[in-house]
């Protein structure tokens, strides 16, 4: 797989905290057998809701269109484990999430389609949102590897698991082929389970 | 030192330890429904991988069917390609299900325990948040999303992080009109929407001890909505007596020893947990939520708060607004539109009678739309042979057929424009039940029922 440890490009906020994958994706959205299109209906509900220093939605402001680094709060992602809600900021053109935490499902699900999540510290994640607000054009440089984030004249510090992080760099942070890998073992470890032994379930 | 359950499960189900630090984790049970599956049934033709061990992997349909018109092809041109799909994918894989008009049809984690493909000391997973449900029995289950639902129908197995332990302990007894579903709401309320990221609950203490296990099923359920991906409960006799003679339990003869080696699973005495709770269960009250996110709930007697003084008053106040609350104001007397009774909290055989106690002689308020959705095919059947769903026409509620209805807007049941509906279901995020505007109340079935009656948010305890 593609090895992931550097991006680079302009940084889009969305505040608030608890962001739930509802709001990111309404759940009609996902009545398709693929996950195209998606990126057109990102907080599709949510952007009809003015707010924030340009009164528009963050999605909805010009100066963010082709944003390639989604700063947000603690939390995000929680709710449905629906995959489609990484999937459509992916295809909206986000690479990176930076934040001060994830729900634990969303986290895994943007891991395993090659779109990092990575934490940072409260005030190091409200000064990104700052300056991204000010200073729209500013171009973020992520770097996994070094562990920062790059922007205008701030450096702060950004964390992934460290085996997370080897995932990423090296290119195998798609599982399928690494849990295909040895498959005598897996019929092995079916076959010591007590109720494999009592027939098919 | 003994060992939990969750270090058991894990252990005995263990493959390897993956080069990304991970664990490789065989899944015994994989159950697949419509929405999250496609993609991942794709993936596998197009790389030419079959699926292993069909025998381990069951199927249904549940998020997008109709409740009330199910002739084919459906009218939702985009739901009958899923449900389309689903049909092509299990006859083309090999992989059992149970579709429309088959008396084994529901929402998957209705259906698991009920069929008992969900057994104790199993590790399961489903495309689908509220897997943890099926941690009542004692097994480890995980929410995943539909690249992991390809990783399982190609392997069996998941790559997951190990997970911490915090147990809590309900203690004493629950006062009468106070439900499974206000324990969990009452430890979302405490512990945070966030509070259990990282940690699998496990609920003991002697009330969760007493507990049916459709209560225990409604605790795990919502073990997500506090952001823990898996909550269990250790098996015992409950559990044992339940799974017995169901058409996926072990034979007669092998029964004992499986229910032996379950309850063998169990924690053990002297395990040790990462974090220890106790909630007081005589201290509770009908809980409701009043805001927009399964955590931001107050007991029936109690004031929506304000958000001076708040650790977030900026999600108070917006939650407030979106709710249409001010500050101060009791929930009692909140007027409601529709009353939902159903979804994968609350839509067993219990949950319909304790809801039909209620509204047995009285009548939905004109202005409410009442609405009973069972959560199986053979729960409707049941409901039906018992008289519960005469007593709901008969007080005005419309009575449906099984599937997850109005919990999420992905089928013709949905809220319109800002109306408030007092449910039974599990998330009140902003626009979940299908309206963009649509405004949730979570409660228990019994609540939502007195609320059909009342007309707005009531205390059930003054109509037992
Ligand atoms: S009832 Fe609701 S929460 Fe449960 S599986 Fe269906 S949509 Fe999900």
């Amino acid at each position: 797989m593609r090895q992931i440890s550097k991006m680079t490009g302009r940084a889009l906020p969305m505040r608030g905290n608890d962001i739930d994958t509802d709001r990111i994706i309404p759940a009609r959205f996902l009545r398709s057998i693929t996950f195209d299109g998606l990126e057109k209906h990102v907080f599709e509900d949510d952007r009809k809701s003015a707010g924030g220093p340009y009164n528009r939605h963050p999605f909805d402001v010009s100066h963010f269109q082709g944003a390639a680094v989604l700063l947000v709060n603690a939390n995000f992602g929680c709710g449905s484990s629906r995959e489609h809600a990484p999937q459509a900021l992916q295809k909206w053109g986000i690479q990176v999430v930076i934040g001060e935490s994830f729900a634990e499902i969303f986290f895994g699900n943007s891991g395993i389609i090659g779109m990092p999540c990575v934490t940072a510290a409260a005030e190091d994640v409200a000064a990104l949102m700052d300056l991204a607000e000010r200073e729209p054009a500013t171009q973020f440089a992520v770097d996994l590897v070094a562990g920062t984030c790059r922007a205008g004249a701030m450096t702060v510090k950004i964390a992934l698991p460290p085996k997370m992080l080897e995932a990423f760099t090296s290119g195998a942070w798609d599982t399928t082929g690494m849990l295909l890998d040895r498959f005598d073992e897996v019929r092995a470890t079916a076959s010591r389970l007590p109720y494999t032994t009592s027939g098919p379930v | 030192m003994g060992d939990t359950l969750l270090k058991k499960v894990w252990d005995l189900h263990t493959v390897r330890q993956l080069p990304t630090g991970q664990t490789q984790l065989f899944i015994g049970l994989h159950l697949v429904h419509e929405v999250t599956s496609p993609q991942a049934f794709d993936t596998l033709r197009a790389n030419g991988w079959k699926v292993p061990f069909v025998d381990r992997t069951f199927a249904t349909v549940d998020h997008i069917v109709p409740t009330r018109e199910r002739t084919r092809p459906f009218l939702d041109v985009m739901a009958e390609d899923m449900m389309a799909s689903l049909e092509r994918n299990v006859r083309d894989f090999g992989i059992r299900f149970v579709g429309l008009g088959d008396i084994r049809q529901g929402i998957v984690h209705v259906i698991g325990p009920e069929l008992g493909l969900t057994q104790p000391g199993m590790t399961i997973a489903c495309g689908d948040s509220h897997t943890s449900t099926h941690g009542a029995f004692g097994s480890v289950a995980f929410g995943i999303g539909t690249s992991q639902v390809r990783d399982v129908l190609a392997s069996q197995c998941l790559a997951l992080e190990p997970l911490k332990v915090r147990r809590i302990r309900v203690t004493g007894t629950l006062p009468k009109g106070v439900y499974a579903k206000d324990v969990i709401l009452e430890i979302i309320q405490r512990l945070g929407v966030q509070g259990g990221n990282g940690f699998a609950y496990e609920y003991a203490g002697d009330a969760i001890d007493r507990m049916t296990m459709d209560e225990r099923m409604t605790i795990c359920n919502m073990s997500i909505e506090g952001g823990a991906r898996v909550g269990y409960v250790n098996p015992d006799d409950t559990t044992v007596e339940y799974v017995r003679g169901r058409p996926f339990a072990p034979p007669a003869g092998e029964f004992d020893r499986m229910a032996t080696w379950w309850k063998s699973m169990a924690s053990d005495a002297n395990a040790v947990y990462d974090d220890d709770v106790e909630i007081k269960a005589g201290e509770l009250t009908p809980v409701v939520t009043w805001g927009v996110n399964p955590g931001q709930s107050i007991g029936i007697d109690d004031k929506v708060p304000a958000p001076a003084g708040a650790s977030d008053p900026k999600a108070i106040t917006d939650a407030l607004n979106y709710m249409g609350l001010t500050p101060g104001q009791p929930i009692e007397g909140m007027k409601v539109d529709v009353a939902f009774i159903g979804s994968c909290t609350n839509s067993r055989l219990s949950d319909l009678r304790e809801a039909a106690r209620i509204v047995k002689g009285r009548h939905v308020a004109k202005h409410v739309q009442g609405l009973v959705v069972p959560g199986s095919a053979t729960v409707a059947k049941a409901a039906e042979d018992e008289g519960l769903a005469e007593v709901f026409r008969e007080a005005g509620f419309e009575w449906r057929s099984a599937g997850c209805s109005m919990c999420l807007g992905m089928n013709p049941d949905k809220l319109v424009g800002s109306q408030v509906c007092a449910s039974s279901s599990n998330r009140n995020f902003k626009g979940r039940q299908g309206s963009p505007t649509g405004r949730t109340l979570l409660m228990s079935p019994a609540m939502v029922a007195a609320a059909a009656v009342a007309g707005e948010v009531t205390d059930v305890r003054e109509l037992l």
